[in-house]
């Protein structure tokens, strides 16, 4: 693909081959088949290189409780990005206000409320509370997820969708083992990443926590080096995160009272993989045209 | 209320921690105390609220949390840091 270090001519390119369409939001995207075909691929070749036995495997809805947006403190630390369902909670004496807005053409959101379903944050997030006052073992247990999650950042860089799949594998366990899985994760992803074709490059990384509190936490968080990310070019030269490892210490165990044989909590980790974002990766660097990249490309992907 | 007390009454209200938070040295390490790096931000707001002051960027860190002492160094290094009345 292009030299320009700019994504508007991908954007532009990926909409007239219809790969994707645009919708009047920016950052919603419908996918065609061949590009759902690359992410699923990619799924199935993330899926195939997990290791060390039995893994349990959950594929969840785009929406969850809107608890877990508190306990795993996203609302606090993400405000700006969350996404909590509203839908209209008044009674048929209160509908007819919403009609004469809706009529003339008036801004109706004020006549919506929250729901108790939120969108889905970070996949990892919603399989804490399903293991709430469990013990695991040290060794560790291992969970392999993947679910729609949403940001409210709307760009018109493809690269940044405000609805995407996120594959992870997650552990929680000892300390060891949880920065262990990180550490591994990260070079397992790498790995595939690398049979596609792809070179990623392993950088240190803070999450964009919210505000002065926030900063306080991004400082932590790259003070001792808890996060990382592979990054390759996705829709521009400049390389942007395809992937992400983070280790969380006890802060869900603690949160969510999973604990560990001892009686402590137990600490985690997560090895994430953006699957729209490696796709675009892989049509930036091999091409528009699935037919033509690299048989041992298309091959990893099942698309041979 | 001395400042002392101020910054025990907001670890109480905001830290999470598992010793009351009377009874902590003022040298002790907040965060093996309990206190996590979510709750150190509710802390570092409430503290902010109590003394009437704004931390700058570079007091912006968990070691700036990690002890009564440290706390009280940092809001005396503010200068208009007053206990409240």
């Amino acid at each position: 693909m292009g030299e320009s270090s700019s994504h508007e001519s991908f954007r532009t390119t990926l909409l007239d081959r219809r790969i994707l369409t645009a919708t009047d939001v920016p950052g919603l995207y419908q996918r065609s088949e061949g590009f759902e075909a690359v992410v699923r691929g990619l799924s199935g070749a993330l899926a195939a290189t997990v290791p060390e036995g039995p893994v349990e495997t959950r594929y969840l809805a785009p929406v969850m409780p809107r608890d877990v947006l508190e306990d795993s403190d996203y609302v606090t630390s993400f405000p700006n990005l969350m996404g909590v369902v509203s839908s209209f909670l008044g009674g048929e004496g209160d509908l007819s206000e919403l009609r004469r807005r809706v009529g003339s053409g008036e801004d109706w959101g004020a006549l919506v409320d929250p729901t108790e379903v939120a969108l889905c944050s970070a996949a990892c997030h919603q399989l804490y509370p399903t293991l709430a006052g469990s013990t695991v073992p040290d060794e560790g247990f291992d969970l392999q997820v993947e679910a729609y999650c949403f940001r409210h950042e709307p760009s018109e860089d493809p690269a940044r969708m405000q609805s995407f799949r996120m594959r992870e594998v997650v552990r929680l366990g000892s300390p060891e083992r949880a920065l262990a899985h990180r550490d591994q994760g990260v070079e397992r992803v790498r790995a595939v990443l690398a049979e596609l074709g792809l070179e990623a490059d392993v950088v240190e990384a803070n999450d964009p926590f919210f505000g002065r509190g926030g900063r306080m936490l991004a400082a932590d968080q790259r003070e001792r080096a808890l996060k990382f990310e592979l990054v390759a070019p996705i829709s521009s030269a400049a390389p942007g995160a395809v992937a992400s490892a983070n280790y969380h210490e006890d802060h869900f165990g603690r949160r969510f009272e999973i604990r560990r044989a001892d009686g402590s909590p137990a600490h985690s980790a997560c090895v994430g993989v953006g699957l729209e974002r490696v796709a675009l990766a892989l049509y930036w660097a091999h091409g528009l045209e699935p037919l033509d990249w690299p048989r041992s490309v298309r091959s990893r992907l099942g698309l041979a | 209320m001395d400042a002392d007390a101020t910054i025990r009454r907001v670890l109480e209200e905001h830290g999470r921690l598992s010793t009351p938070a009377t009874a902590l040295a003022t040298d002790d390490d907040l965060y093996q105390r309990g206190l996590s790096s979510h709750a150190s931000v509710n802390v570092m707001l409430a503290l902010e609220e109590a003394f009437g002051v704004e931390f700058p960027d570079e007091l912006l860190r968990k070691s700036t949390f990690q002890s009564i002492g440290s706390i009280r160094g940092a809001l005396a290094g503010l200068g208009n840091a007053v206990p409240p009345a």
